[in-house]
């Protein structure tokens, strides 16, 4: 041991040329990072860049190649979560680790070890939920319960622990911005009283209103480690990207067209209590017009791609209309027929099959639009020099058409997907989460080819969590909120906090009340 | 040094077919221990098991034989295991098949036509579509789980099998025993090989291989069949129906295995028995998943199974084995080849112990 | 009345027995979120070993824990290629009922025709004099308490421990298990080992008291109906027991049907048990809300801790 290695006493946690490969992977290369007591540190860095392997390792999720890690100046080994939390290491993931068939108690009890959870854990799980405004009801079954009240639990699992470090890994991609306000109150708070926290997230907005310190990643590396208030907004997110992606707004470059797609007061009821019902749904977009649909997760949007693309039916008939066709009694394939392509958000098992070749993949959406089938059977060739033209045109890094789907990273096959539908020039274009998990160029290009489309004259529905996005693309904002949809603004006259009020519903009561 | 799995960025294409081979060494090896457990020459068993039965022109007839009823059911049932569609009652099918075939047959016992055997196949498949539709409706109107009523059905099959040929199928002259009358040569399936058993189902088991390769990998109804099967989400999205599915892949191992319980009775037994089957229809799942799903992999796995069997029986005879060792092999092929298709997924890496200590 | 109700109700106690025991096994083996379609196979180990052990060494315990082994040691070659080697569930369980009704057949070849009477009955003190409940509740063998006694204990372990919870808890989400630090496999493992060491018990019931002699395929698709049952008691032990009950009334009252030659064949009476199976299969399953809700969500989906 050199004297380099000796860490800063002050210092909670100190990483030092921590290493983890995946197989075709180097997610973390010699990172190093110091995180000081009370202080809000920021982890960031893109999709992809090694964040949420860094941190599982700090959680001992993961198990590094090689590295050290200092806690409170002692050299130590984090061999599991157990370890972890009996270090003081509490940590709140992005996708949470709760039970929707148990409890509020329940869950909590199974995040904590056996003798931390003791007899009158109801009791302290109201007063931390009552101290640090997080209202909650332990006897209430997960699944419902909204996204941001999941998260609430998870807080309040780790803050019965009294950890001395808190990880919060993108903790606000779920939550409204009203409910991201109240999370930072709570934030700050706990910082005042000494606890540190690593927060991970691409936002720098967030970063710049939250956090002292901030460590970047880019491809698995740190690129640099800053004071925050010495920064701008842009000199993070240069350093966080690494080159100029040159986003601008990107506007139709045309008056909008005829009517293309027309949805009326569609309802759908819930199929079961995990689903959401949709409730008097309407919205109209115009040839060459994007419209885009914000939200927090789990507020219909899986529901409203499902009666949109006509995985699900409804009545009546007359609801949805393409082109000034009827089509809600009318299955996927045939709405396909019609013009309407879609895209879901989960890439592996609803867009593609993982496991059959890209070049099957085709057959799914385009076996009749771009005629692959003849008398029932495939023709293969054809299949191929379709798939092959996705390839070139949307550049998916592959090793051929006979690649399979599950193969590639998710920017390569949501370039596919999109690829695909865009290459059977849909007149009507609904997608969801075109960007979720991309990396920021992939991301980039289907930014611009869903805009390209629009301009041909293709109507477009986006429904997004990512605000910025939807702002960068749509031509009119709306947003859904426990299943039932906003009026739609253009997004240039729009504000932020109008959305956010759309997010909660707040806005949509409004405009009902006045109509 | 720890074993373990990591996984495939893609499946490994090599192992498709290298895996099953693997499990047959292991098997073989299985089943050296087995026969020296039960204190036999290993040596000796394995030949009788393996070998004795095809050192004749009959016995690979025989083979032919066994083979037939497994090939047509397991390439049958394949497609609906590919599907998710998990149809385990085909030995009911098969005696609803054997039951609807006879029937045909002893109605027309009068008549000597070339259109009775016809007559027999359609009653078979449709006897055997007719019980494999039941689980059909079920699982389509009600969501009730196929595996269970399907099985449950092929009790109630064998129980009806059971009282027709104790009750109305009985023959009149036969002194009461629970037997139906010998079919005519006019019901009788014409025997391909002078001096064998081997008959016309063999043809069709072939030709229902070769139906189902074409199905499966050209056709937008066998692709359909994949998607639901490896992501039913996808499947909904573009448009599949996954009740069609349910209903095309079930009618279709019913009537598959329906036609090979008719060419049972028709073929090698010739009149209806209150056993008409050594259990085709369980052990054509053996053969379904040896085959890899796959309906010329199904071929080879039915003729090795049929090898089994005809080993089991001769090694009862000649080596006083007893007969449930062909069961035993069986299984542990199915054992071998479900552990060795990891290898398919994954790969095996070997770690040292203490890897994550030195820093 | 009484001097028939008496012992149909004994027998329906006894036919109930081996389903009560196979079906609470499997349900404890579906909440940890793994499908074992092999509890027929399981049974049949269970009911030849636990025979040979008792015909061996004459000691009715040797015999139950036989039995048990030999159910935990099948589900063992299970636990392996679906937890360790990743294999698919439902085939596995399938190879497991194929290969133990040969195994068992295998093993039993001498055994057909051997004679034994049967475990003892262990008429409790005092309770067993009482009139009619005495006899029905308190003259049975160890088994039949044990089912009263097993039931009790499932239904307290999944409400009230905490390693209940935690079983629920990891059927209910493998991947959030994991991440909070439970060992997912080795759960699962115990779970499967518990399922089999149950439908051990349960084929032990059968050679050694129900019948008591070895047969070929003697459990007759007993294993499917608990399978059944599980799903018909919305994977709850109290309804499990229930429902075992339900069926084992059925099969006897078709017996005494058959016995009494109330017209029908023998054939069509002895259909009612799986016909039975399915008519509740579909009356449970059509609602599938409450299955969604009630059947642990992660049934039958493979786990490995890498991805």
């Amino acid at each position: 041991m050199t004297k380099t290695n000796s860490p800063n006493p002050d210092s909670l946690l100190k990483l030092q040329d921590m290493t983890r490969s995946y197989p075709g992977l180097l997610a973390n290369d010699q990172v190093n990072l110091t995180l000081n007591k009370g202080e809000i540190h920021a982890l960031l860095g893109e999709n992809g860049a090694g964040k949420s392997t860094l941190v599982k390792m700090i959680y001992g999720v993961l198990k590094p190649d090689s590295g050290q890690i200092f806690w409170q100046g002692k050299r130590i080994a984090i061999n599991s979560p157990a370890a972890a939390r009996e270090l003081g290491i509490a940590m709140v993931f992005q996708h949470f680790s709760l039970f929707d068939s148990l409890t509020v108690l329940e869950n909590i009890v199974l995040g904590l070890e056996a003798h931390e959870a003791g007899n009158n854990l109801e009791e302290r799980i109201i007063e931390i939920s009552e101290k640090y405004g997080l209202p909650l009801e332990p006897s209430r079954l997960v699944y419902s319960l909204s996204v941001g009240e999941r998260q609430r639990i998870e807080i309040i699992r780790c803050l019965l622990q009294n950890p001395g470090l808190l990880i919060m890994d993108e903790p606000t991609s779920v939550l409204t911005p009203q409910e991201v306000e109240t999370l930072f109150e709570t934030l700050r708070r706990l910082c005042d009283e000494g606890m540190s926290i690593l927060y991970i997230s691409h936002k720098l907005d967030e970063i710049k209103a939250l956090c002292r310190q901030a460590t970047i990643l880019r491809h698995g590396r740190v690129v640099a480690s800053v004071r925050v208030q010495d920064e701008t907004t842009n000199s993070l997110a240069a350093k966080m990207i690494g080159e100029d992606l040159g986003t601008v707004k990107m506007t139709s470059a045309h008056p909008p067209g005829e009517l293309r797609f027309v949805v009326n007061k569609l309802d759908y009821p819930a199929t079961d209590q995990l689903s959401v019902s949709l409730r008097q749904v309407s919205l109209e977009v115009r040839g060459g017009e994007i419209l885009g649909i914000a939200g927090v997760a789990g507020n219909g949007q899986d529901e409203l791609l499902g009666v949109l693309n006509g995985e699900v039916q409804t009545r009546p008939s007359s609801a949805i209309r393409i082109d000034n066709k009827d089509c809600a009694h009318q299955g996927p394939d045939q709405r396909r027929n019609l013009g309407l392509a879609s895209i879901p958000s989960e890439r592996l098992g609803h867009g593609a099959v993982p496991g059959l070749t890209l070049n099957e993949n085709t057959l799914l959406t385009a076996h009749e639009r771009m005629g692959l089938v003849r008398m029932g059977l495939i023709d293969f060739q054809k299949s191929e020099e379709f798939g092959c033209k996705i390839i070139r045109d949307f550049d998916v890094r592959c090793h051929g058409v006979e690649a399979e789907a599950g193969s590639l990273s998710g920017g390569n096959l949501q370039k596919f997907i999109v690829g695909r539908e865009i290459n059977q020039k849909p007149s009507v274009l609904v997608v969801s989460q075109p960007t979720w998990g991309v990396d920021a160029g992939a991301a980039q290009a289907i930014r611009v080819a869903l805009r390209e489309l629009a301009d041909s004259g293709t109507a477009i529905v986006v429904i997004s969590q990512d605000l910025d996005e939807l702002i960068e693309i749509s031509d009119r904002l709306a947003a859904i909120c426990s299943g039932v949809l906003s009026r739609a603004l253009p997004t240039a006259e729009v504000t932020l906090e109008q959305i956010g009020l759309m997010m909660s519903g707040v806005e949509t009561l409004d405009n009902e009340a006045s109509e | 040094m720890i074993p373990y799995l990591e996984k495939r960025a893609e499946h490994s294409r090599t192992m498709v077919y290298i895996s099953p081979f693997i499990a047959l060494a292991l098997t073989l090896l299985g089943g050296i221990m087995l026969f020296s457990l039960l204190g036999k020459s290993p040596a000796q068993a394995m030949y009788a098991f393996f070998v004795a039965p095809l050192t004749s022109l009959y016995g690979w007839a025989e083979l032919g034989v066994k083979a037939s009823p497994l090939v047509l059911i397991g390439v049958a049932l394949s497609i609906g295991f590919r599907a998710g569609v998990w149809n385990i009652g085909a030995e009911g099918q098969l005696t609803l098949g054997a039951i609807c075939g006879s029937c045909v047959a002893l109605w027309l016992y009068q008549v000597d036509s070339v259109f009775v055997l016809p007559l027999m196949m359609v009653g078979g498949v449709l006897g055997g579509m007719f019980w494999a539709s039941i689980p059909a409706f079920l699982k389509t109107r009600f969501n009730a789980n196929e595996i269970l009523t399907s099985l449950m059905l092929t009790y109630v099959a064998l129980l009806l099998l059971s009282l027709l040929v104790h009750g109305p199928l009985r023959d009149p002259d036969g002194f009461n025993f629970p037997e139906s009358r010998i079919f005519h040569d006019a019901a009788s399936l014409p025997i391909m090989v002078n001096g064998t058993r081997l008959h016309l189902g063999a043809v069709f088991a072939l030709i229902a291989v070769g139906g189902i390769w074409l199905l499966l990998s050209k056709s937008l109804i066998g692709f359909q069949i994949k998607v639901i099967g490896q992501a039913p989400a996808a499947g909904r999205h573009a448009g599949f129906s996954v009740n069609r599915t349910i209903w095309f892949t079930l009618l279709l191992g019913g009537g598959m295995a329906g036609l090979a319980g008719m060419f049972e009775v028709s073929g090698p037994i010739g009149q209806l028995l209150p056993i008409i089957s050594p259990g085709y229809g369980f052990t054509a799942i053996i053969v379904a998943f040896v085959g890899r799903l796959h309906p010329v992999g199904s071929l080879f796995a039915g003729l090795l199974i049929a090898l089994s069997y005809l080993g089991g029986e001769n090694a009862q005879i000649t080596l006083n084995l007893p007969i449930a060792v062909t069961g035993v092999f069986q299984g542990m092929l199915l054992f071998f080849l479900l552990a060795c298709d990891v290898l398919i997924r994954y790969r095996i890496r070997f770690k040292p112990v203490s890897r994550f200590r030195h820093g | 009345m009484v001097d028939i109700l008496i012992p149909a109700i004994i027998t329906i106690i006894t036919a109930s027995t081996p389903l009560v025991y196979a079906a609470l096994g499997e349900m404890i083996t579906e909440k940890s979120g793994v499908l074992n379609l092999g509890v027929e196979g399981m049974m049949l180990m269970g009911a030849v070993i636990g025979f040979i052990a008792v015909t061996q060494t004459s000691s009715v315990m040797l015999g139950i824990l036989a039995a048990m082994l030999a159910g935990a040691g099948m589900s063992l070659i299970f636990a392996m290629l679906v937890l360790g080697l990743q294999a698919t569930q439902v085939a596995t369980g399938l190879a497991l009922t194929i290969f133990g009704i040969g195994l068992s057949a295998l093993v039993g070849q001498g055994l057909v025709g051997v004679a034994y009477e049967g475990i003892p009955k262990l008429p409790i003190p005092l309770l067993s004099d009482i009139p009619f409940i005495g006899p029905i509740l308190f003259k049975h063998d160890i088994l039949v308490y044990g089912s009263f006694v097993i039931t009790v204990l499932v239904s307290w372990f999944l409400r009230k421990t905490r390693a209940g919870l935690i079983l629920r808890a990891v059927g209910d989400s493998h991947d959030a298990a994991h991440a909070i630090g439970y060992p997912v496999i080795k759960i699962r493992c115990l779970a499967i080992l518990f399922g089999g060491a149950m439908a051990g018990i349960a084929g032990g019931y059968l050679s050694l008291s129900y019948s008591p002699l070895w047969i070929e395929n003697m459990s007759a698709g007993r294993g499917w109906i608990a399978l059944a049952l599980v799903v018909f008691a919305t994977w709850r032990p109290g309804r499990v027991f229930f429902g075992a009950y339900l069926f084992g009334g059925i099969t006897i009252l078709q017996l005494h049907a058959q016995a009494m030659g109330a017209g029908v064949p023998s054939q069509v009476m002895s259909m009612l048990p799986y016909l039975a199976t399915i008519m509740v299969l579909v009356l449970i399953s059509r609602d599938q809300k409450k299955i969604k809700m009630n059947s642990p969500a992660c049934i039958g989906q493979p786990f490995h801790p890498s991805s």
